[in-house]
């Protein structure tokens, strides 16, 4: 049935073409950034661990230290935060329990469903409310529907029931929410400020979304209602205004309106401006503002910006505002110049807003600059310049940044787990600048409570922050506290985190914990046997950190932990055993060569038994651990392949462990490992027969190893019986391969070449299995095949098989016609190789035959190509250049000029060499004609690598051969032509080094004429001419005409185009060796302290390099100043008066 | 004193703020004895009589020159020359403005 073909009976167009015109429709109106801009924002693109930042509160506390000086109480310090703590705590686990209520309780309404009768409809309808109200999220603390409908029942909406109950209960995780209104119990009287909006009856309940992220105090339909306001919507009978509680304040005023809403429900119109800036802040308008007021033009303006700016996008009366207020707004406009400002704007607002900063304050500083770090939207490049401006801010600020610290901390924090290496590294700059301005006590007492909370994510990072404090302020500062965070009765989350910071102080010091080694050690080791498992754990990687930290020393820091951590492997199972094996795999390489054997015995047993696990984790870290044992001196060769080596194969040696990347390298790794301590033979001997199994990804993994085995090792172990094995295993896999790629050609390569004379009787099978895979249909298999070629070609020499090579020779010349580029290339290569083993005069097709075949290939556009067309023709120049007539060389001369402007520079080096040789066995003359005419083309790039080519010429042909050419293509009235021959000259100059001296005289007529040329670049190039001059012949007696040079070149010094003075001042520092400092100081004497600035300013420039090449040799040249003397002054350079 | 005349003196060719010429005048203005368009008489013949004397200590042949024309051990003329580099020239001019 299946076998007969299904008769259709209508046609339609194929669905990938359907699907392909879909697809070209939906692209006309794709936006092309839209996918690149999501990436940019660092929110989109973390993970949801990450994102976790947002949900965290800071608070805020005073200055504890400076309280005390003065006296005073300290409010929202220590005790504070750790009560936050406690209730956050408390509300997780009540979260939790409803969660699982709720699942609990869906499950069973679930279960009902599920039953196969028909349910009776009251239970239909039961269940289609509860699948509802599934479909929403359900938050626990989202009110309930219900609830507002009794609410709205009720009487009245302002009696204290209705207050209770409408209160909001939802605990806000902004940092800036005010610590507050947590307790909801202590304080049952609540301001009105954050009350449910009242349901006036003639106007929509609209709703303050004041948990919004984005929420923003100056937007205008989301800010809260100001005292006037409610007055106007409220009746004046009836209501009594509640007073604060004390001890209330809220965190942010609310602002003053200049124009308080004075009617409700009436029509009133904006000003222009102020419109326009509701409406960004609402994202309305459809083209936001690239120019604010006071600020200028910027480099780009987001939607989520005209939130936090609002308050400068409009124009305002500014003799309104209060100082602060003023103060507000400068700092403002500075953030956002920073932030969104192009570089000069952003160089000048950063410069201003440090300078100002103890201006400023802490407070209005880091209440704009914290808030635009914890938006959503925030991109690297904001952030990057945000945390610059905190880093900067902070290092004027010093102490006074104490109550902010734990804010600053809970936005950095982020970074330190940040996947981008520079942002950790700025998280830690920021973090060791705060600690060192806020001071350790401080420190600790403000991440104190974040050590045992109740979320991972805040514990982690508050670890990793501490691990920062302690390389900032030393690690001696910090243990006392971190031993007792270690020893923690109260909670094992302190321990754990505890524990932690240890281990990333470990990693992140490196060898630096040395000192403190074993008291680092002492402090966490009691975690091996705490009665909790994550400790436990925690513990062992701590460990595992230490040692790897404090590799190869230290040893005897651990010795309190070995019997733990031996006696822990028997006892653990799972992860804590892995953690548990891993610490000693790092422990291990400290040990004495004598000691460490027994331990090993002693691990091994788990090690085996482990070898069966399933766990991916566990897997790893078993061949890491026996990775390291392998590693270390005391284990033995005989113990590795009697103990180890055959429950190794067995477990590790399977088809399975090449489909996963990550255990496929791991097994690799060890593997060579193992081979190092038992020898190439043993381990190739084990794997070799695998070489033809069927799964092409063992295959691969069998090669990969082999390869890496014998690179290291060599072949000489591998004996008759096995090489033939391997061989033939090698041969199969190369020719089984079905996707080809690096591994196996490298393979071959490195076997075939560790063998070496070995391989001669497999060369006849080797090479015709080249030669009919260069014949595949397959472009890949046969640029693998010439590929092969290339690295076969030396060996095959040494067997003295140059039969083979030259058979070899012929079929890849008649493949020159070869179509796909990449495998021309390695073609090409491939002749290449040979031609280098078997030499010009025997190559198999001559070279008569051979080159002229290369020059049309010359002008294809293939980079891979041209490379290797032009390292063979460059070679057969340099060693067979004869064997070619002069006009086939001449040929490729033209040819490679277009060469001269690939993309590629190694491409543009070899043309420019085989110039070189060319000219070298036809003799300078036509070669550089063609060089010289190139000066005249259009493309910069081109006659930029002519010149060089000249130069080449010049120095592989002597000087003599190219200069009085040069001269006389510089009389052209061309500009480029001149300019060519400058350039030429100058790098003439810069090759042949001393030789120049024999031609200085013959080019100062040119360079006189160059040096007073009107055109810019003529003077710049003859200025590094005479700079490559005058540094070839410093000491040869040219000291006249340089000093002719140095006249000419020197008015040029005030020159202020960037390149041109730069090749100026190289000059005159080339003269300072010719002509010596003292010469060059009596120039410059002469305009140290001339009346105008712009000329001191040029000649001290120069004074100072002058200085700084030669201060004690000017001692000698200094004039003498003794008249100047005045009163107590006296400049008479007595000592240099003295003689005998 | 200098960095500050410096900023309020006439913009010093503009284009070539962003250049390498810029870094390189940064450069010789970490090392002591470089100086500057408004460095003063004084400045300057301090430095090169501290270059005179630290030149003196520095090669021992005109060490033992100067010692055998002033009769004194050629330690002797080291230690006075290098307490001689603590104000060369005396002590500073008053300051005018």
């Amino acid at each position: 049935m299946s076998d007969t073909p299904r008769l259709v009976d209508s046609f339609t167009a194929p669905k990938e073409v359907l699907q392909e015109f879909e697809e070209l429709a939906e692209e006309e109106n794709v936006d092309p950034f839209a996918e690149t801009a999501s990436k940019r924002q660092i929110a989109s693109r973390q993970s949801d661990y990450h994102n976790r930042r947002f949900n965290r509160q800071a608070h805020e506390s005073d200055d504890a230290f400076k309280a005390a000086e003065e006296g005073k109480d300290v409010d929202g310090g220590y005790k504070d935060a750790m009560r936050i703590q406690l209730l956050e705590k408390e509300e997780q686990r009540v979260r939790r329990a409803i969660e699982e209520k709720e699942k609990q309780a869906r499950e069973e309404g679930q279960a009902k469903m599920d039953l196969d009768k028909t349910p009776p409809r009251a239970e239909i309808q039961e269940a289609a409310k509860e699948l509802a109200g599934t479909k929403r999220k359900r938050r626990w603390d989202v009110e309930s529907e219900e609830k507002e409908n009794k609410t709205e029942t009720k009487g009245g909406e302002w009696s204290k029931e209705a207050l209770e109950e409408a209160a909001p209960k939802k605990r806000r995780s902004r940092w800036d929410a005010t610590p507050a209104d947590v307790n909801v119990g202590e304080t049952p009287k609540r301001s009105r400020w954050d009350q449910t909006p009242v349901a006036v009856p003639d106007a929509p309940m609209q709703p303050i979304i004041m948990n919004a992220p984005g929420f923003m105090h100056e937007d205008k339909h989301n800010r809260y209602l100001t005292d006037e306001e409610l007055d106007a919507i409220l009746p004046a009978a009836g209501y009594a205004i509640v007073t604060p509680p004390p001890g209330y304040a809220p965190l942010v005023r609310p602002p003053k309106f200049a124009n308080p809403v004075t009617e409700v429900g009436g029509f009133q119109i904006q000003e222009s401006s102020d419109a326009a800036a509701v409406a960004a802040a609402q994202g309305l308008a459809p083209e936001l503002p690239t120019e604010i007021p006071g600020v200028g033009s910027l480099a780009f303006f987001k939607a989520e910006d005209a939130q936090y700016f609002a308050k400068i996008l409009k124009e305002e009366d500014e003799t309104e505002l209060s100082v602060d207020e003023m103060k507000e707004r400068k700092i403002m406009r500075l953030l956002l110049k920073i932030k969104n400002g192009t570089p000069p704007v952003r160089k000048t607002a950063l410069r201003q807003i440090t300078d100002k900063a103890r201006e400023f304050g802490a407070g209005p500083l880091f209440d704009k600059i914290l808030p635009l770090l914890m938006e959503r939207t925030l991109e690297d490049q904001e952030r990057h310049l945000l945390v610059k401006v905190i880093d900067r801010v902070l290092y004027k600020l010093d102490d006074l940044v104490r109550p902010y610290v734990h804010k600053i901390l809970v936005v950095i924090e982020p970074l330190l787990i940040d996947e981008d290496y520079y942002a950790r590294v700025e998280g830690r700059e920021i973090i060791s600048n705060l600690s060192k301005a806020a001071g350790l006590a401080h420190m600790i007492s403000t991440m104190r409570p974040d050590i045992d909370h109740a979320d991972e994510y805040v514990r982690n990072t508050t670890a990793r922050a501490f691990s920062v404090v302690a390389s900032a302020l030393g690690i001696p500062s910090l243990l006392p506290f971190l031993k007792a965070v270690c020893r923690s009765k109260k909670s094992w989350q302190a321990r754990h985190t505890g524990i932690r910071i240890v281990q990333q102080i470990a990693i992140m010091m490196g060898c630096a914990v040395l000192p403190h080694l074993r008291n680092l050690v002492d402090c966490i080791a009691h975690g091996l046997q705490d009665e909790q498992q994550k400790v436990r754990t925690m513990t062992a990687l701590g460990l595992a950190a230490l040692a790897e930290a404090a590799a190869p020393y230290g040893i005897e820091s651990f010795d309190n932990v070995l019997k733990p951590l031996w006696v822990g492997i028997r006892l653990h199972r799972g992860k804590s055993l892995a953690a548990f094996l891993k610490a000693i795999g790092f422990i291990l390489p400290l040990m004495d060569p004598e000691y460490v054997s027994y331990y090993i015995k002693e691990v091994t047993i788990i090690l085996i038994r482990e070898f069966q696990t399933s766990d991916e984790e566990m897997k790893k870290i078993v061949l890491k651990v026996v990775q390291q044992c392998a590693a270390t001196e005391g284990v033995t060769p005989q113990y590795i392949k009697q103990d180890i080596l055959p429950d190794f194969f067995k477990a590790f040696w399977v088809r399975r462990m090449a489909l996963d990347r990550r255990n496929y390298r791991q097994v690799v790794e060890t593997t060579v490992e193992l081979a190092q301590k038992s020898g190439v033979a043993e381990i190739v001997g084990r794997i070799v027969n695998e070489l033809k199994d069927e799964a092409e990804p063992y295959r691969k993994m069998v090669m990969e190893t082999i390869t890496k085995v014998v690179a290291s090792l060599g072949a000489s172990d591998i004996d008759e019986r096995l090489e033939v094995r391997l061989v033939d295993g090698i041969i199969y896999a190369f020719q089984e391969q079905t996707t080809e790629d690096q591994v196996m050609l490298d393979g071959f390569g490195t076997v075939v070449n560790a063998l070496g004379i070995r391989v001669k009787p497999y060369l006849t099978q080797i090479v015709s299995t080249i030669l009919w895979r260069l014949n595949n249909k397959s472009a890949k298999v046969r640029q693998q095949a010439a590929d092969l070629t290339t690295r076969l070609a030396v060996v095959i020499k040494q067997c003295g098989e140059d039969q083979l090579l030259s058979k070899l020779g012929l079929v890849l010349f008649e493949q020159l016609g070869e179509e796909y580029p990449d495998t021309l290339g390695s073609i090409i290569a491939a002749e290449g190789a040979i031609a280098n083993v078997v030499g010009m005069t025997q190559m198999n097709p001559p070279v008569k035959d051979l080159l002229p075949r290369m020059t049309p290939i010359l002008r294809n556009r293939h980079e891979k190509v041209q490379e290797a067309t032009i390292n063979l023709i460059g070679r057969i120049a340099d060693r067979g250049a004869e064997f070619v007539p002069a006009r086939e060389w001449m040929r490729i001369c033209f040819e490679l000029l277009d060469l001269l402007k690939a993309h590629k520079k190694g491409i543009r080096r070899a043309a420019v060499n085989s110039f070189g040789y060319i000219a070298k066995s036809l003799g300078p003359q036509d070669v550089l004609q063609v060089l010289l005419t190139n000066l005249r083309v259009q493309e910069r790039q081109s006659r930029v690598c002519s010149t060089v080519a000249i130069a080449i010429v010049a120095e592989t042909c002597g000087p003599f051969t190219c200069i009085p050419a040069i001269l006389n293509e510089y009389r052209t009235a061309e500009l480029n032509v001149r300019t060519g021959c400058l350039k030429a000259l100058s790098f003439v100059f810069e090759y042949v080094g001393p030789q120049s001296a024999y031609y200085a005289d013959s080019v100062v007529t040119m360079l006189e004429d160059a040096l007073t040329d009107r055109d810019l670049v003529h003077r710049q190039t003859a200025s590094t001419i005479v700079k490559h001059l005058a540094l070839g012949v410093a000491g040869l007696g040219c000291e006249d005409s340089m000093l002719h040079l140095m006249n000419l070149v020197w008015p040029n010094c005030f020159e202020t185009s960037p390149h041109v003075i730069g090749a100026v001042m190289e000059a005159v520092e080339a003269m300072r060796v010719t002509l010596g400092p003292g010469v060059l100081l009596s120039y410059v004497l002469q305009g140290l302290f001339h009346p105008a600035r712009k000329v001191r300013e040029v000649y001290w420039r120069i004074y100072n390099s002058l200085y700084l090449g030669a201060a004690d040799a000017l001692v000698p040249f200094y004039p003498d100043l003794g008249e100047l003397s005045e009163g107590q002054n006296v400049f008479d350079r007595h000592p240099l008066q003295m003689f005998i | 004193m200098g960095a500050r005349h410096r900023r309020q003196g006439p913009p010093q060719s503009s284009e070539l703020r962003y250049t390498a010429n810029t870094q390189l005048e940064h450069l010789h203005a970490r090392y002591t004895g470089t100086g500057h368009a408004d460095l003063t008489k004084y400045e300057w013949l301090t430095h090169q009589h501290r270059d005179t004397l630290s030149s003196i200590v520095g090669h021992p042949s005109l060490a033992s020159y100067l010692a055998i024309a002033d009769g004194e051990a050629v330690g002797r003329v080291k230690f006075e020359m290098t307490e001689r580099m603590l104000q060369p020239c005396g002590p500073p001019p008053a300051k005018d403005d």
